[in-house]
């Protein structure tokens, strides 16, 4: 989030779009309820009338896939009428500049920008003009049609209201009652604030989805206010964290890239990964990329190795290869594997095409599992259509330990790093994570100095200085406060460093002080610091994520001493945006930050120089201003609406092109596998059919259907149906009905409701069910149990969703569109 | 005395039962049932579900989670908790937790148990076989990629941040490239 949870109270209007916090996050909807009692207006938008928007003051329903048209006819009805914040976005956006007069848009270009061939974009025309200086040229009164103010208005002056209606499936009125309510908070001292989660993401437009509403809410001037930002609401405990610590392909720590190929050298990597720029007033705050890459390699090999030493040990991703969820499975489908961690995940139920991941499984030689309770994925082997005397996987499940059971942080969806503490030891031989890690690393450093083997010393080379050390060079136990101050960061030598603030003040630093925050890495490899944006939370003054000091100097509920927020306790980013270029805030009643005549007073503040400074408060972007003409983009940089994959309609009414031009197809010859299938406008399955969740469980159920309170409050897997439907095939309510797709089927209990209604797309009448993803075979009556094996003390029915899931991702991230593809429903017994 | 859900329901029932008419009109026998966190040790945590990051105070006894509720010192939930949060005693205190390895051989189809000591020697032997087998110095065009192509690892939103960093620093030791969790679905 660019704000925080109790942040919401500060809003005038909340749209909750691709999320359902009442459900979700049912806690968070104390805040969005404070706003409300201040009075804030609630729009919910949604294929259902989900919980939150029980509590809206606007509902209306669009149909799943056509989130870009829907926002589309926002930005349109903004300009139409004028409801920009127009020096907002004058002076911190893109709008003024001007885009190469090769740039083709879609209406002029068959639905698709300049430049695309083969299924891939060259993005020379998506370019800026630029002065004899490298400068780029603007025109700050954003007439000139090449500007890209004037190219935004003329993309969006397609999404008039009855296209948007028509795509949509809602009604002209209830698109205007939400347009006109959002586009109210364009004034300076209005907020409006955004609440989004996978109902966005799982598209394969789905970044582009959250791209149009940070459009919006920079046309709106929201970005960087309290009660504004773009929020969030990410879907575990900790996945903002594990997120910050990249365990993803593509990113290191911090979000540094991961090292490609092609770039055989730290300072070959360096050049290529830090962003420059001719801007004279932008601060580029990845210039400092050669810091936070040098302290991140310290904190991998300490002093065991060069710098060079260390990058050449990392390993390195092809260019522009892609090892993301979908390719993973999909290689572990071909054999490439032959092991295989799944470690706190349950990819049988929680990966799309559920039948390609157990089956893919089956292919490997050998599996660790680790998990608190028996699992699909760990008892693959044993589920339902495998045959084990079939299947040569060797699995370890081993047993870890819960969150009340080991000490460490977690880090929620607003950035906050919250310390927890251990109550009790885990049960019988459970071990937390970090132990398990430990003693596996060991015993691999172990059988490579006592066999040699290949290339050894990126492993051996490792530091893991978690704690006190016994006779044998091993730590006793893995101290997360060890782990914390190593991500942190300290100093490897005795430093003499000038202030990063004060000019000609200098501090010295005596090796193993720990670094006071961010601005004093240096590139020389003379700090270590595991992660830059969490550098601050553990030095001098202590662990600052345990603090409990909940009172609040704010008056917008920043509770800037409950523990702690990266980056350097930060609350709401952006916060240069919330003051005018001349530092005055745009609400006094809600200022972030503001100038005593010293200095900043107020949150941290972010990007912003001194009053009148000119610089351009979006440090993190290269030029210092906002995109809404975003060509980092793979698919364009305007979002476009286009289908999803797997839909009801022939033809795209927005344009002659039909799917997003850059979607791998996984479903073609040669790409993925036999068994990744994509039905559109089939009569087999007429149905949208969406994946959604329920209070009462979490994510695929792996901990929640173990639990016998939530199990017995939820213990059928259930397809959510309107009244018509239901009527219409002849289902009744609580039927048991399987429901199909190309991949799959799972029975599910019939759930007729009002909650979903027909959608009249142009003259047909489609047809949106949903169904829940918490359910999995393992917790189920009707398995073979084994002696010994344990049993759930309630029973849950029903088998993943994502067995019905497609193998296609999004065009930016890969995320799979699980909120977008095609089913039937029939009786249970019926073909 | 500790009682469920259920076994609170069961007993008033029977009361209800007894009374007949639902009530009793004799003097009733004021029965005061001690605190159950008396003497308990109390520790705080934040919820393991969604990302809302709810406070937690969680007592102990001799060891064992007697109760949990919801923290009322934290700003962001207040003492308040969801089901998910109000129910985390069951995930601490639940007999169908994992306690000792378990180890499934090639084609078999049972669970054996197996001492932790076994399990690790093994999996090291696995990760040593496969990353020795599967490491490319270099790729096709002969850069070098120093990485270890045949294992590949998801996990995990449910650790902790240390554990995350920990973890992503042991799976690039190893030299792994296909690296994903639950933020890329």
């Amino acid at each position: 989030m660019t704000n925080h949870w109790i942040d919401f109270a500060n809003s005038d209007v909340i749209l909750i779009m691709g999320c359902n916090p009442a459900s979700n996050h049912p806690i968070s909807f104390k805040w969005i309820q404070k706003a409300m009692d201040k009075g804030a207006k609630l729009i919910c938008v949604d294929p259902r009338f989900t919980q939150s928007a029980a509590r809206a003051h606007y509902y209306t329903a669009l149909r799943s896939g056509t989130d870009i048209a829907f926002l589309g006819g926002m930005i349109k009805y903004i300009l139409d009428n004028n409801l920009m914040q127009e020096d907002y976005v004058k002076n911190y956006t893109n709008a003024s500049f001007l885009v190469n007069p090769a740039f083709k848009l879609p209406a002029e270009n068959n639905g698709v920008f300049s430049g695309l061939v083969d299924g891939k974009y060259d993005k020379s025309t998506w370019s800026y003009q630029t002065g004899p200086d490298g400068v780029i040229l603007k025109d700050p009164t954003l007439t000139n049609p090449n500007s890209v103010f004037q190219l935004l208005k003329k993309h969006y002056s397609r999404y008039n209201l009855d296209v948007v209606s028509k795509i949509t499936g809602t009604p002209k009125e209830g698109l205007l009652e939400v347009y006109k309510a959002f586009a109210s908070t364009g004034k300076a001292d209005k907020a409006g604030n955004i609440l989004y989660a996978m109902g966005w993401t799982q598209h394969t437009v789905g970044t582009q989805n959250i791209r149009t509403m940070c459009m919006i809410q920079l046309l709106l001037g929201n970005m960087g206010i309290a009660g504004g930002g773009v929020q969030a609401l990410r879907g575990e405990a900790n996945v903002q964290g594990s997120t910050d610590y990249a365990l993803l392909f593509h990113i290191l720590p911090g979000y540094l890239k991961t090292p490609a190929a092609s770039l055989p050298t730290l300072s070959s990597y360096l050049e290529k990964n830090t962003p420059t720029t001719k801007e004279p007033n932008s601060l580029n705050w990845w210039k400092n990329t050669p810091k936070y890459m040098a302290s991140y390699i310290r904190s991998v090999y300490g002093l065991n190795a060069t710098l060079e030493e260390g990058y050449h040990y990392m390993p390195k991703v092809d260019d522009g290869a892609n090892y993301s969820w979908l390719a993973l499975f999909d290689a572990m489908y071909k054999g490439k594997f032959t092991g295989f961690f799944a470690w706190g995940m349950n990819p049988a139920c929680s990966g799309a095409h559920s039948n390609k991941v157990r089956q893919a499984m089956g292919k490997l030689d050998w599996m660790v599992n680790v998990n608190l309770f028996d699992n699909e994925t760990g008892s693959f082997w044993r589920g339902p259509g495998m045959d084990p005397k079939k299947i040569k996987t060797e699995v370890f499940m081993l047993p870890c330990a819960a969150s009340v059971e080991k000490e460490g942080s977690i880090s929620n969806s607003g950035r906050w790093m919250q310390w927890r503490y251990k109550a009790v030891d885990p049960p019988g031989e459970a071990m937390p994570d970090g132990e398990i890690m430990t003693e596996i690393l060991y015993k691999v450093k172990e059988l490579y100095l006592k066999e040699g083997g290949v290339f050894p010393d990126p492993i051996t080379k490792l530091t893991w200085d978690y704690g006190p050390k016994g006779a044998d060079g091993k730590i006793r136990i893995y101290d997360p406060h060890a782990v914390a101050k190593e991500i942190n960061g300290f100093f490897l030598e005795d430093k003499k460093v000038e202030d990063p603030t004060k000019k000609g003040v200098f501090k010295e630093f005596k090796k193993g002080d720990p670094v006071p925050a961010f601005a004093w890495l240096q590139d020389d490899g003379s700090t270590s610091s595991g992660c830059w944006i969490y550098c601050n939370s553990y030095a001098e003054k202590g662990n600052l994520a345990a603090r409990r000091n909940n009172k609040d100097n704010s008056n917008i509920g920043l509770y800037s001493e409950w523990s702690w927020c990266w980056p350097v306790n930060r609350r709401i980013i952006y916060n240069g945006a919330s003051v005018d270029i001349n530092g005055k805030p745009y609400s006094m009643k809600r200022a972030v930050i503001w100038w005593n005549g010293e200095k900043w007073v107020g949150d941290v503040p972010d990007g912003v120089g001194n009053p009148g400074s000119g610089r351009p408060p979006f440090i993190m972007k290269p030029d210092g201003v906002a995109s809404l003409f975003g060509p980092g983009m793979s698919d364009g940089p305007f979002p476009e609406h286009y289908e999803p994959l797997e839909c009801p309609v022939e033809k795209n009414m927005m344009s002659p092109q039909k799917n997003n031009p850059v979607i791998k197809r996984w479903d073609k010859k040669g790409v993925g596998s036999e068994l990744d299938e994509v039905a559109s406008c089939d009569p087999r399955f007429p149905f949208v059919c969406s994946t959604y969740r329920v209070s009462e469980h979490w994510q695929t159920g792996v901990l929640t259907r173990w639990c016998p309170w939530l199990a017995e409050m939820q213990p059928e897997m259930f397809v959510e149906m309107s009244e018509e439907l239901a009527k219409e095939r002849g289902f009744k309510n609580g039927e048991r009905v399987v429901v199909k797709s190309a991949r799959g089927e799972v029975e599910a209990v019939a759930l007729v409701t009002p909650r979903f209604k027909p959608f009249m797309i142009g003259d047909t009448v489609i047809h949106q069910v949903g169904i829940p993803w918490h359910f999995g075979w393992i917790t189920t009556a009707d398995r073979k149990y084994n002696p010994g094996d344990k049993k759930a003390e309630i029973f849950t029915t029903g088998d993943a969703a994502n067995l019905l899931t497609p193998t296609i991702g999004d065009a930016n991230t890969m995320i799979p569109e699980s909120k977008a593809f095609m089913v039937n429903v029939v009786k249970k017994g019926v073909k | 005395m500790d009682v469920s859900r259920r076994g609170f329901l069961k007993i008033s029932g029977a009361t209800l039962a007894a009374g007949g008419i639902g009530i009793s009109l004799k003097p009733v026998e004021a029965y005061a049932q001690p605190l159950k966190i008396m003497y308990a040790k109390e520790t705080t945590t934040i919820c393991p579900y969604c990302s809302v990051g709810c406070s937690i105070i969680v007592s102990t006894r001799n060891g064992k989670v007697v109760n949990t509720e919801g923290d009322p010192d934290s700003p962001i939930n207040r003492g308040a908790l969801c089901t998910k949060g109000g129910s985390i005693y069951q995930m601490a205190v639940n007999e169908n937790r994992l306690g000792k390895p378990l180890y499934r051989a090639p084609y078999a189809a049972e669970w054996k148990e197996v001492e932790w000591e076994w399990a690790l020697e093994k999996i090291a032997e696995n990760i040593k076989k496969s990353r020795d087998k599967s490491f490319r110095t270099t790729n096709d065009k002969g850069e070098v990629v120093n990485r270890t192509e045949g294992i590949a690892s998801v996990g995990s939103a449910a650790m902790d941040n240390e554990e995350c960093f920990t973890y992503q620093k042991f799976l690039r030791g190893l030299g792994l490239v296909y690296i994903e969790h639950q933020a890329r679905i």
